[in-house]
Parts: C-alpha cells; structure tokens; sequence
C-alpha cells in the first residue's frame, strides 16, 4: 500500500512554543487512523499543520509524494485534503446551503454534491434554508462533516468529532462514518473516547506533550499499553 | 402549512418600490430643482458612493482603511494630467483614471497586505500621504498650490452652464447606481458567499479552499478604481485640485467611515443612513465651524455606545427588516415548495 500522508520530523510553533517535537506519521490510502491523546498534546497543532493553518518547513509533510508542509491552506484544499474543525466552525451569516456550497469552492468532482450530502443528512435538506447558528449541535456538526465532503476530499480530517455532543447524536454519526469513508476517502479522526477511536480506526496514534509516544495497528496494541501512552504513567 | 425559501419579504418587495420610484423622480432632479439643489444632490450621490464602497472593503472585505484617500486623489489628478496633457474627454479621463488606479493598486495591495488590523489602517494612510506628497511635486499639475481645469476643456462636456450642470448631475447618480448594483450582485453571488465567509470566520473559508488573500484582492483592486472613479467625478464638480484637498483624510476618508459606522457597517442600508444623516447634520451645522464637528464626535460617540451595529443595525435588529434581500427567509405561503 502507498502512503497517502506523510509527516517526517515535523515541528509546529506557535510563536515561540513549540507544540509538536520531530513528529512522524505514515496514513496509507483507504486507512482511518484515530489520534488520541491528553488537551495540549497536539493533537488539533498536528491537524492544523497538515491542513495548512500552521506553516511548516515544506518537506515534512508529504501528501501523494509532494512536499506541502509550506502550502496555504486553500492549496491543501485544492489538492484533497479537507478538515472538520474543531467547534464546526459554521459561517453564522450563511444559510446551512451556503455553508454547504462553499465546500464545493475547490471545484474537486466525485461522489459528493448537495444532492448527496442530503441523501446522507436529510435532515439538513429541510432545514437548508436555516441560518446555521439556528441548527442544533449534532445538525451543526453534519453541516461541518457535509461542508467538507463537499470538496470531495481523498483524505478528511476529524477534529474532536463528537466534542459537545449528546452520546446519542454521536452515536448516530458514528454510524454514517463508513458511507463518508467508503467513498474512497481515507479518514483521521480525533477522539477523546478511546474506546470509539480503537473501535472505528484501523491504526493508532498515541501523542503525548507534542511527541509521539505510541503508534501502530489498532488490533496489535493492548489497551493498557494506550492508556500508559495517553497518561504518561502506568494506569 | 407550506414554507417557501426566498430571499425577498412583503416589506423588501414594498421598500423596493418605494426606492425605485425614488430615483425615478430623482432622474428628473434637473427639471425641478435649482442649481444649488443639484450640485447638492451630486455631492450626496459622490459620498454615498465613496461610504458604499468603503462599506464593502470594511465591512464586508474585513479590510479597515484609512487611505483610500489616495484613490479619490490620484482619480481627481487623473482627471487634469489626462485631459490637460493627453488632450482626451473628461469623462474617457475619468474612466482612464479608474483604470490606472486598479493598476497601481495591485502593487500597493502587495506592500500593504502585509499588514494587519491597525497596522493594515496605518499603512493605507501612509501610502496615501505618499501619494499626497508625490503629488505636490509635479510641477505641471501645479505643484503644492494645485491647479484649475483650463475653460476649453470645461467647455468641452456641454456649452451651456445648466446643460454642463445636469450632465455632472447625471454622472454623479449614474455612477452611485453603477457602484450600488455591483456591489449588490457581488454581495449575492458565489463571491460574495464567499466573501461573507472570509468576514465571519478566516481560517475556516481558507480550509474550504477559498483563496482568502485574491478575494481580498480582487475587492481592494476594484474598489481602489470605482473610488478613483468618483474621485474624479468629485474634482470634475470642483474644477480645481489641490494636493491638500485631493488627499485629504478628513473629507474623504473620516466623514466616510462616520457615515458607514453612523449607519451600519456591513450592511447595505447603512451607508444611505449615514449619509442621511451626515448631510442633515452637515447642512444645518455647518455654520457653527468646528462645533459642528464636534457635534459630529458626539453623535459618533453615542451610536457606537448605543447602537454598535448602526442605525440600521438597530433597526432591522428590533423589526427584523431587509431592503435589499440578501439573506435567505423561509415564508409560509400556500403555494407549492420550490427551491
């Protein structure tokens, strides 16, 4: 399998704080990897880099073999890569619609359209018309997940995805997650729950203090040993 | 129940009408109205123009300047160097002006752009001085004391007084209506989503791929040359230049940004608002000299502590009113649902 992302010894400032320390990082296509960790271990810094919000040295971040650790983030879009922010980050002035259509600025052709985000949310095809701050928080969320499928992404990055959310909503987009990432799309998803993250993810990424403490295959790694990683003690 | 999704209201289609046939009876101002009356409505039509489109740099665009100045001067010295040297018509002039000014302004844009928030705003006048000073050195155009449009070329628009009169009339509504329509079609199409995205949340609009640093570009490029436009239609009404009054910030930079924050920045009601108000003020206060502008500090003072949205903020707030629809509003009617 060829890697998709790459990240080799990628360091993330803000300003003079460093988040993220010789960080590496392999995603292959089709692959859903979980990114767990404690607040403050980089885990959004990583998401950032890769999306384009954080400028990087160029070559250590590789996406299909191109350096683009120093690309803007409406570059990154364009090549494929499209983020869930964190808080949905919506546009409050903008109908659900509009916010969708945006998604769809990079002008990338696939599966995904407003047709088919609606076919996949219905909800949100009767409430198009809403401001999106008027929307609830699970509806919001699908709008952000909608907003960024729109671009027909080949990877899709999910930050804090069920961050503020009833267990019952989360629930529910847990299981629309395949169809997003059956079409072709690799997914990272960022999760506090690691119990969800071990389930729905194939491979692993521990980080701890802007450091990778612990990778690898989710079905290969003991829980005990995850839990010392995202502690930093032995639970 | 049915809903329907529209853009327009009862009172949008209503408030509509009222300001089409407005401008109709507008239209007509020469037939009616004296001279001063005219010359009057041409400078309200001009500054409307000018708060219109500092309205959208601001208060859509997200770009706060206080230089724009520079392009209602360079539009005016535009104006006299192409018609006195270049022998060409005042209005091809003007537009010629407009033109330059989108050229100069890229180069500009890239010095500038560098910059953020106050330091964006301190930048713009910098470069305007800049442009002042340059200015006051070209001695052809007069230099420091400025200079007057020669008679011939006055002479050239029309041969009558009145008929020179209305035609400046004519220019000055017909370029406010120019400036307002783009802006609106702007405002309503993809761009314009796209824009309104940018003003509410930067970093998520560039994630979406929208290309944050040419949006504001191509806003600052098209402003800076309807601005220089105007410019030159305001110095065509004067017929005289001066590097002090072309470039000065008072006149054209900070009654504008009163006007626009008077009224309601970032909405397309606001700059006339404003502009109601600041000509009421202007022509009832005038005399008073510099109390007059300090009755304009006052009133500046107490909207933005009472009504930080403007007026027009404060009003659509309470009643939930649109007069030019741009948002979209789901109706209950009882005709069919339709996209």
């Amino acid at each position: 399998m060829s890697s998709l992302l790459e990240a080799q010894a990628l360091n993330a400032f803000y300003g003079d704080f460093q988040a993220l320390y010789e960080v590496e990082l392999s995603i292959n296509e089709g692959d859903v990897v979980a990114i767990v960790g404690a607040n403050g271990a980089g885990k959004t810094t990583l998401l950032r880099s890769i999306a384009g919000l954080l400028k990087n040295d160029a070559h250590s971040i590789r996406f299909n073999g191109t350096p683009i650790g120093h690309y803007r983030a409406d570059k990154v879009a364009k090549l494929g890569i499209a983020l869930v922010p964190e808080g949905r980050q919506l546009f409050p002035s903008l109908s659900v619609e509009e916010n969708l259509k945006l998604g769809a600025t990079v002008g990338r052709k696939g599966h995904w359209s407003l047709h088919s985000v609606f076919e996949l949310f219905p909800i949100l095809k009767e409430r198009r018309a809403v401001a999106s701050t008027q929307l609830s928080g699970g509806q919001q969320q699908m709008v952000a997940i909608g907003r960024a499928l729109m671009s027909n992404p080949d990877l899709i990055m999910f930050d804090e995805i069920s961050l503020g959310l009833a267990p019952v909503i989360i629930n529910s987009i847990y299981e629309q997650l395949p169809q997003v990432i059956n079409q072709g799309t690799t997914a990272v998803i960022i999760e506090q729950d690691i119990t969800r993250a071990l389930s729905s993810a194939s491979r692993v990424y521990c980080l701890q203090e802007g450091r990778v403490k612990l990778s690898g295959r989710t079905d290969e790694l003991t829980r005990q040993q995850i839990t010392q990683a995202y502690f930093g003690v032995a639970a | 129940m049915n809903t329907r999704v529209t853009r327009s209201s009862r009172f949008s289609n209503g408030a509509l009408a009222v300001l089409a046939l407005l401008v109709v009876v507008l239209l007509t101002a020469p037939w009616w109205a004296g001279r001063a009356e005219l010359r009057l409505f041409g400078e309200i039509y001009l500054y409307l123009s000018l708060a219109c489109l500092w309205n959208l740099m601001a208060g859509y665009a997200g770009l706060v300047s206080v230089g724009q100045q520079a392009y209602v001067g360079f539009g005016g010295y535009m104006l006299f160097a192409l018609t006195i040297y270049a022998g060409i018509h005042p209005v091809a002039a003007i537009i010629a002006g407009g033109l330059l000014a989108a050229a100069i302004s890229i180069p500009v844009a890239t010095l500038i752009f560098r910059l953020n928030g106050a330091y964006f705003a301190i930048g713009t006048w910098v470069v305007a001085e800049v442009f002042r000073l340059s200015f006051a050195q070209v001695s052809a155009l007069g230099g420091g004391s400025g200079s007057s449009l020669p008679v011939a070329i006055v002479k050239s628009l029309a041969d009558s007084r009145s008929a020179r009169e209305s035609l400046s009339y004519y220019l000055a509504i017909g370029s406010l209506i120019l400036v307002f329509a783009a802006i609106y079609f702007l405002l309503r199409s993809n761009r314009g989503i796209a824009l309104t995205a940018i003003r509410d949340n930067e970093s998520a609009a560039a994630e979406l791929g929208v290309n944050v640093w040419r949006t504001k570009l191509e806003i600052y490029v098209v402003t800076s040359a309807l601005t220089a436009i105007i410019g030159g239609l305001i110095f065509l009404q004067k017929l005289r230049i001066s590097p002090e009054a072309a470039f000065s910030v008072n006149d054209w930079t900070a009654f504008v940004i009163f006007i626009v924050v008077i009224g309601g920045i970032g909405t397309l009601e606001g700059p006339i608002i404003g502009t109601i108000i600041f000509f009421l003020l202007r022509e009832t206060l005038a005399d008073f000299g510099t109390t007059y502008l300090m009755i304009l500090g006052l009133v500046a003072i107490i909207v933005m502590i009472k009504a930080p949205k403007g007026l027009w903020g404060l009003i659509s707030q309470r009643y939930d009113l649109e007069i030019f629809p741009l948002r979209y509003r789901v109706q209950q009617s009882a005709t069919t649902e339709q996209g």
